[in-house]
């Protein structure tokens, strides 16, 4: 990941920068080092880490993660260096000169066994009650270290309250091992700085601003810090026990709808390697787990796109032809609750460029419990409907007092995909067996657009799909549809299409380019932010945000670990079933054109629809009270 | 009418406290290019005195030598050791020495801007200190264009601690300087290469750069005479604890023990504590040892314990210091000392096995070599140093002490 100065974040965890001396030692780049006795030749400025990495010898780590900034505070993955009087921390020590290395010593598997049993006597936490059982960094370092004696003993009470006040993340202190993984991630990959190291000596703890509860602080909810934390001190609020009860309840109609991005994830909750989808297992699963209805949220995305599609398309018009200075250009979109509560905490002046068109999981949940209740002649009082999203954010969202246009609660429950693993598994299920089966009706199966809304650049992706031929009355110009500037994990990316030939109704775009941003992860959304505020996005139209790196298929409700690597893996999963698909476009998707003919009959961003679909915003600032 | 300040500057001494007028030093060296500079402290010998005793010239040149846009000189004044009090003396009594030898240094390394980190509870004489350096500048001893030397522009200024030991870690204070928690960075890369604001920095305590303004004017050669061979010139002690005369002494490194305790008046000692809570623990047997960088180095932390002290109650006292003082950011440090104050406090109460003492002696040479700064990896030495040499006060009962 791609770091830049950041004032926010201290030197010492910024990168290192290698002076390259010019001298015999560095030919290409590159230097020979001693590891283990063994001569090797890596390239100059490579952490002990890396070299130890690519000559496949294994150091542990607990503080380092390859998503972050530097920290060197576990003192895990200490080494020897012939020549240094005290061990070196290799995630932190870069290669400047031929050393030799020395990564198995009596002194150095003595010092790692000792810091993992100091840690043990401080982590008050059964692995057996615990949900990182068997995923868990210092359960694993443990067993390799044969450190199975708590040698500095145990304690027994706890020293923290946990804090359940969130709506998305559970923080229980009493497990953290002080690595610090989440004040990195949220200072430095979301940009929120929520978190931080508080106290001193024996006293310290990572805690919020005076230590107020999460609910209280400008967390965002996106969750990137449970993903990243290597121990079970950070999980989501899981709802899984009332989702059971509903279940059980047979007066209750319960229906789930699923995002694109868990079922291009969950088999990694179930052993198989990341890039695989289990699109149409799932559907099984969650059937026969007693889900009364399957539905995809990928229909929602479709009516999204109709949506917003329209909202831009509105506002180009006022801009363009009415000549109305007050419209906001470009718009950005909505569908993030993670960065819907950044942008009200960090810029809530900008809150008028937001679409007001809901998040799909919104959506869905208006339409459930309004057209389909009516269509299924089902009270809607005695629907649930339960969300499952790669998101901890959703759960927030959900909550939210305004998210209730159907008249009851839109959304009951938001589900993660680990969550909804850890279910599928205590039905009895092996997700991977599953017969495959499709969408229930009257929502079906939806659009390869609505999918690849789950990869960082699919929602733009989508909306030109769709804009584009609305506007032209053709495809979009990309081979096989698939629009590559929006793809890729490259922090901010800039392109544009130009409308050419336009049809009658869109007459005055004619010759326009629509410019676009897509950004993901909040760190670069301040970017685009700081941008929009210096007026460098005057001639920008669109703009796409994901709170979480890579977009969705890195969401805080995904499964651990996380990294560019197995993201990347996911996103080709997503790419991969869009393509597969027949149906590739929002507009075209019949389910979507149905519900617009039988119940939003005045189209796209009509009265009803505005009342069902679409929202407003909550200006909160930085600062709480 | 004698002042109060006459009456302190009676203080002598063979280097630090011989006889400097302001500014002599800065004269000298605006006349000469910065290599005589360089070259006059490497003759001298001088190494740092703020504990870890690295070599001064060497540090100066790294700096030197460096084409960064922007270089810092800091004065680490945090003075947090525990029985450290000369840096005061210095800062409140020959301030001309300090920041004479900050400009000094500014004019070699090519810095710009000096700043001196000041121990927050000095906060009562930093007026003090504004005005002298308010003095400089009328006399164009600060400023630009320094006592007439074309580009030579240099100022300083004062920065106040807010109370934690570890800010005095140069790599912490750095980052306190940058309004961030004083914690210690990685290294490498070390502040003279990535220091304040990422710009290469060279941090020096108080004394380090007191004695430079005394070899720019009296020679390299003139100060080696001082001390021993590998400890050049004189070291100014921070005397303290059951004796007649506490205070802060000027000696010649490679004085012994037992010469310093007959000096300040000491009688029916025990143990002395060199170097603080950091330090080690000396025990009467051995005060034929000496103090230099070559035997027992120190940042000048001398505190001296008579028999009627109970050494397990004073290894009690500073495990308790490390527990509060610890950045807490590192494993070792954080909780490693927790277990060994735990240990001291299990031996006290008679409920400990020689077992795991033995582990915790072992926990301690972990936490000597994997803990991320000098805190943690000296703030075993008091535990293993105390438990080794009053091994029959301790767990016998038949030592010299007072159970
Ligand atoms: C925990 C800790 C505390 C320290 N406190 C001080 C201090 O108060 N004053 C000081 O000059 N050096 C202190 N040091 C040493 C500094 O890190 C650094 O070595 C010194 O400022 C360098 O200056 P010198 O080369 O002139 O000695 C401390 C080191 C450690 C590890
Ligand atoms: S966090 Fe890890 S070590 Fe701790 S209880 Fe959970 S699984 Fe066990
Ligand atoms: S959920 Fe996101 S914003 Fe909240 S603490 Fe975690 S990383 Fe920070
Ligand atoms: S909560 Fe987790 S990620 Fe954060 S410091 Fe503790 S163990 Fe590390
Ligand atoms: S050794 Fe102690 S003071 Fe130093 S970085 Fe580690 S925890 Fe902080
Ligand atoms: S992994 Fe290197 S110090 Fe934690």
């Amino acid at each position: 990941m791609a770091k830049e100065n950041n004032p926010r974040i201290p030197v010492s965890q910024q990168p290192f920068k290698v002076q390259k001396p010019e001298d015999t030692t560095t030919i290409g780049g590159t230097i020979s080092i001693e590891i283990n006795e063994k001569k090797v030749t890596v390239p100059f400025g490579a952490t002990i880490l890396e070299a130890c990495k690519e000559n496949q010898i294994h150091v542990p780590t607990l503080c380092h993660h390859p998503d972050l900034c530097v920290a060197g505070v576990c003192r895990i993955c200490v080494v020897e260096v012939d020549g240094m009087r005290t061990l070196q921390t290799s995630c932190t020590f870069p290669i400047t000169s031929p050393i030799k290395i020395h990564t198995s010593t009596p002194m150095v598997r003595k010092a790692r066994r000792h810091i993992i049993d100091l840690l043990l006597s401080e982590h008050y936490g059964e692995c057996y009650s615990c949900f990182r059982n068997e995923n868990c960094e210092l359960q694993t370092l443990a067993k390799e270290y044969g450190v199975d004696n708590y040698t500095f003993g145990h304690i027994t009470t706890p020293k923290f309250q946990v804090d359940r006040s969130s709506a998305s993340v559970v923080r229980d202190m009493n497990k953290c091992i002080l690595c610090k993984r989440c004040v990195r991630t949220c200072i430095d990959l979301q940009e929120v700085g929520c978190l931080e190291a508080i106290d001193r000596g024996h006293e310290t703890h990572v805690g919020t601003f005076l230590d107020k509860p999460l609910s209280d602080v400008i967390c965002i909810n996106c969750g990137q810090c449970i993903n990243r934390c290597p121990t079970g001190a950070l999980r989501a609020n899981d709802p899984s026990d009332q989702i059971w009860n509903a279940i059980d309840d047979p007066t209750k109609h319960v229906v789930i709808q699923t995002a694109p991005s868990p079922r291009a994830a969950i088999g990694e909750e179930f052993g198989i390697e990341p890039g695989q989808s289990f699109t149409g297992e799932l559907n099984t699963a969650l059937k026969r787990i007693g889900f009364d209805k399957v539905f995809d949220t990928n229909y929602t995305a479709d009516l999204t796109i109709m949506e917003e599609g329209t909202e831009l398309l509105n506002r180009l018009k006022k801009a363009l032809v009415d000549k109305d200075e007050s419209v906001k250009l470009p718009q950005f979109t909505s569908c993030s609750p993670g960065w819907i509560k950044f942008i009200e905490h960090f810029y809530p002046e900008y809150l008028d460029y937001l679409s007001t068109a809901k998040s799909p999981q919104q959506m869905f949940g208006a339409i459930t419990k309004t057209f389909y209740a009516k269509e299924a002649k089902i009270n809607p009082e005695d629907i649930v409907t339960v969300a499952l999203m790669p998101c901890s954010a959703k759960k927030f969202e959900c909550n939210r007092p305004e998210m209730n246009s159907s008249g009851f609660k839109d959304v009951d429950y938001g589900l993660t995909t680990r969550e909804m693993a850890k279910m599928i598994k205590e039905a009895g299920i092996y997700l991977p067996e599953m017969p495959k089966s499709h969408f229930d009706d009257p929502f079906g199966d939806a659009s390869g657009a609505g999918l690849i809304f789950g990869a960082t650049g699919g929602v733009m992706e989508a909306a030109l799909r769709t804009v584009y031929e609305l506007v032209t009355g053709r495809e979009v110009p990309f081979k096989n549809l698939n629009i590559t500037p929006c793809r890729g994990f490259e922090g901010i990316k800039q392109a544009s299409v130009k409308l050419e030939n336009c049809v009658e109704a869109y007459k005055f775009l004619e010759g326009v380019e629509v410019k676009f941003i897509v950004a993901h992860g909040t760190a670069n959304a301040t970017k685009v932010m700081e941008m929009l505020r210096k007026g460098e996005l005057n001639d920008v139209h669109f703009v796409e945000i994901m709170a979480c790196p890579g977009g969705c298929l890195g969401g805080g409700g995904q499964p651990i670990p996380t990294s560019e690597e197995i993201r990347t893996k996911r996103a080709q999963a997503i790419y991969a079933e869009d393509e597969s698909l027949e149906l590739r476009k929002s507009h075209e998707n019949p389910h979507v054109k149905l519900l617009y003919e039988k119940f939003l009959t005045e189209g796209p961003c009509s009265k009803l629809s505005h009342q069902l679909l679409h929202t407003h915003y909550t200006k909160r600032g930085k600062f709480i009270l | 009418m004698e002042t109060k300040l006459d009456k302190i500057k009676k203080r002598t001494g063979p280097v630090l406290f011989s006889k400097y007028t302001r500014g002599d030093a800065i004269k000298k060296v605006i006349s000469i290019p910065r290599e005589d500079v360089l070259f006059e402290l490497k003759t001298s010998g001088l190494k740092g005195r703020g504990g870890a005793g690295f070599p001064t010239s060497t540090k100066w040149m790294l700096v030197a030598a460096s084409t960064a846009d922007k270089k810092f000189i800091v004065c680490n004044a945090d003075e947090g050791e525990p029985g450290t009090f000369k840096d005061r003396v210095l800062l409140m009594e020959y301030p001309e020495l300090v920041f004479d030898g900050m400009v000094v240094a500014g004019y070699t390394i090519g810095a710009k801007t000096g700043i001196v980190y000041l121990r927050g509870e000095y906060e009562y004489f930093l007026g003090q200190l504004e005005d002298y350096l308010m003095k400089m500048r009328d006399d164009n001893l600060l400023g630009k264009n320094i006592l007439g030397k074309e580009g030579f522009d240099f100022d300083i200024s004062i920065r106040l601690g807010s109370g934690a030991y570890v800010c005095g870690e140069e790599t912490a204070l750095i980052e306190s300087l940058e309004g961030h928690r004083g914690e210690p960075r990685n290294r490498p890369p070390y502040p003279v290469n990535t220091g304040y604001l990422g710009f290469p920095t060279v941090v020096n305590n108080v004394e380090t750069l007191s004695s430079v303004p005394h070899i720019m004017v009296k020679g390299g050669e003139w100060f080696k005479q001082h001390g021993t061979d590998k400890s050049t010139g004189s070291k100014l002690f921070s005397i303290s604890g059951d004796c007649e005369k506490p205070g802060v002494y000027e000696l010649p490194w490679g004085t012994s023990l037992y010469v310093l305790l007959q000096l300040v008046g000491a009688k029916n000692t025990k143990a002395v504590q060199v170097g603080g809570a950091s330090g080690v623990c000396i025990p009467k047997n051995k005060f034929d040892r000496f103090l230099a960088y070559e035997d027992i180095a120190t940042g000048g932390s001398v505190i001296i314990f008579n028999e009627s002290r109970d050494m397990l109650h004073v290894l009690e006292n500073f495990m308790e210091f490390f527990v509060e003082e610890s950045c807490g950011q590192c494993t070792p440090c954080r909780i490693g000392n927790t277990k060994l104050l735990e240990g001291v406090r299990k031996i006290k109460s008679g409920d400990y096995t020689f077992g795991y003492i033995n582990t915790l002696k072992d926990l301690g040479k972990t936490m000597q070599v994997a803990s991320k700064c000098g805190l943690g990896q000296s703030s075993p030495n008091a535990f293993i140093s105390i438990l080794e040499n009053f091994k029959d006060e301790i767990f016998f009962h038949n030592g010299n002490g007072s159970k």
